[in-house]
């Protein structure tokens, strides 16, 4: 009986389905493809991050080893590490940076809007495996223009891509100049939503431009600058290009592993060691952490209501 | 008052300055002799521009093939994209039927997955199925772009249901409204995504990195990154290939600049 009743409901649903076939249809391809290149992968990676495994010869079922070994050793620590120092270097700047300039653009007293607004952009369209080379012989110590540059004021040349500290402070600017004109388009259009009439009727109550900035601006902004930062937070946990080329010799580690982020590290494990079940623990340790993050930032940053 | 305006746009034009003159770097390195970039004191302008490096690239290197692989793997992505994207768009924004919104839900879920939990069995799965070394493995993968159906839907949802009712009564298939009457309309949004799309694809560096393999079949950006010197980088060969690769997306962006900044913009604008 119960069967029966089951056979019905089934039936029904594959009534509903013919009924309405065109839409299933048409979302169909998505999900065929999100299966295979997205869900398969996304599961597999977790089943072989309890393995010990060279991409060919048998998989060895070793538990959470990969995990502990991960957690145990310096490597992963030190590049969850770098990922937070070097979010702290540019991150807070830049979008302090690109709020002002967004604010800057969006007023009527300014020409030329247009004109800044297509500069600063600029660097988001440029592929980075070019303009890091071009950072590179930028701060090349003997022919690079940042010495010759400093030079004018009496400063010996500095081997910038050499020291821990300042190989991660090159690479710091070089993702401030890509992501500068980005956040600062975004946050351009959320400002362009705030109503003027606030910023008058402020202004008929006396209150002083910076007054209406931390009044107006930033609370209204707030899920904006949300939004940014969390995109910051992946990103920079995520950088691979970046070091990679800045630092091509030690293939993006950088000297002293200071610029290795985690998804360097991810691509030596996995692509140059071959240890695909540790690299799929890296993978999924880094995915669990950078949610915990984005949860974190949203809690502390989110709407308080 | 005027002061404090000339004080703005000098920060303004500084800032611009520092925004443009890594790329200015980059062309004029490009067009100097192998000697000027390697001679003390460096120059910001080339002295005697010259296409010594841009021969001797072409020369040693298939970097025309690399340039059209880049052009040939930008362009089929970005048009099989749009069309699956804007495919499901409208099924989605459209029509009413079971599991409609969970479905959505689960979509927009998607996006939280980073590509680099899927890069390990992926390669594996390729290997398998021999796309190691072959464009499909970079086409595939984004092709099935959530943030994509997001982006069009916000667009589709508010073209109004008469326009398509209408064209039902005249006899029009389903698939015949999406070709005829959905994509012409949607013209803006898709040029706007069309632009991310191809310029996620051309500078696209880790997943090309990993999966191809032979000098002909590289991409334009992994074979910037392929080019060997004996004794030093050889930045003249380096910064040829460099400004050969951002121009394309350069002149897209000045072109279409407007379009582009919407796409970016429309798609932050979610949360």
């Amino acid at each position: 009986m119960a069967k029966q009743g089951q056979e019905i409901k089934k039936e029904s649903i594959f009534k509903k389905i013919r009924k309405n076939k065109i839409p299933y249809l048409f979302i169909s391809p998505f999900f065929i493809l999100f299966a295979i290149f997205l869900l398969y992968p996304t599961i597999y990676s977790f089943y072989l991050s309890f393995f010990e495994w060279n991409g060919t010869g048998p998989k060895l079922y070793v538990g959470l080893l990969n995990y502990i070994n991960l957690f145990a050793n310096r490597p992963f620590k030190q590049s969850l590490m770098n990922g937070v120092i070097i979010f702290l270097e540019y991150v807070p700047s830049m979008t302090l940076l690109a709020l002002i300039l967004a604010s800057l653009l969006n007023s009527k007293y300014l020409k030329l809007q247009g004109v800044f607004r297509t500069f600063i952009f600029l660097p988001y369209v440029t592929a980075t495996v070019a303009v890091a080379f071009s950072f590179q012989l930028l701060l090349d110590k003997k022919y690079g223009l940042a010495n010759l540059f400093l030079g004018f004021f009496g400063t010996e040349p500095i081997g910038w891509l050499n020291t821990p500290n300042l190989a991660r402070i090159c690479l710091s600017s070089l993702v401030t100049w890509r992501w500068l004109g980005y956040n600062m388009v975004i946050l351009l259009a959320g400002l362009q939503n705030i109503p003027l009439e606030l910023y008058e009727a402020a202004k008929i109550d006396g209150a002083t431009p910076t007054q209406s900035f931390f009044r107006i601006t930033l609370p209204l902004m707030k899920p904006m600058l949300l939004f940014c930062i969390l995109l910051s937070t992946v990103g920079t946990f995520s950088l691979f290009e970046e070091p990679y080329i800045l630092f091509l010799l030690t293939r993006g580690a950088g000297p002293m592993d200071a610029t290795l982020t985690p998804v360097v590290y991810l691509y030596q494990v996995g692509f140059r060691y071959l240890h695909f079940g540790s690299a799929s623990s890296i993978a999924y340790a880094l995915f669990i952490i950078l949610f915990l993050a984005s949860l974190f930032e949203i809690k502390i940053l989110g709407e308080k209501k | 008052m005027h002061l404090k305006k000339t004080l703005v746009y000098f920060f303004l034009i500084l800032i611009s300055v520092a925004m443009v003159m890594p790329l200015v770097w980059m062309f004029s390195s490009a067009f100097k002799f192998r000697a000027e970039i390697f001679s003390y004191p460096p120059t910001l302008f080339t002295k005697n521009p010259t296409l010594s490096s841009f021969f001797s690239l072409f020369d040693q290197y298939p970097f025309d093939r690399n340039l059209f692989n880049s052009f040939f793997i930008s362009t089929s992505y970005t048009a099989l994209a749009l069309f699956f994207c804007s495919l499901a768009a409208f099924g989605f924004a459209k029509y009413q039927f079971p599991g409609r919104d969970y479905l959505f839900l689960l979509l927009l879920g998607t996006l939280i997955i980073p590509f680099h939990v899927t890069m390990i069995p992926l390669y594996v799965f390729y290997r398998k199925i021999g796309w190691i070394n072959k464009f499909w493995g970079l086409i595939f993968p984004g092709m099935a772009n959530a943030f994509g159906i997001f982006f069009m839907r916000q667009y589709l949802i508010k073209i109004p249901d008469d326009f398509l009712d209408s064209a039902r009564i005249d006899g029009c298939s389903e698939f015949k409204i999406f070709l005829c009457i959905i994509l012409p309309i949607a013209r803006p949004a898709l040029t706007g995504l069309g632009i991310i799309f191809f310029m996620g694809s051309w500078n696209n560096f880790l997943w090309p990195l990993i999966i191809l393999k032979s000098r002909e079949m590289l991409t334009a950006v992994v074979a910037i990154r392929q080019l060997q010197g004996v004794l030093r980088v050889p930045y003249d060969l380096i910064m040829a290939a460099s400004a050969l690769t951002v121009i394309p997306l350069i002149i897209l962006f000045l072109v279409l600049q407007k379009q582009f900044i919407a796409g970016i913009t429309k798609g932050a604008i979610k949360g």
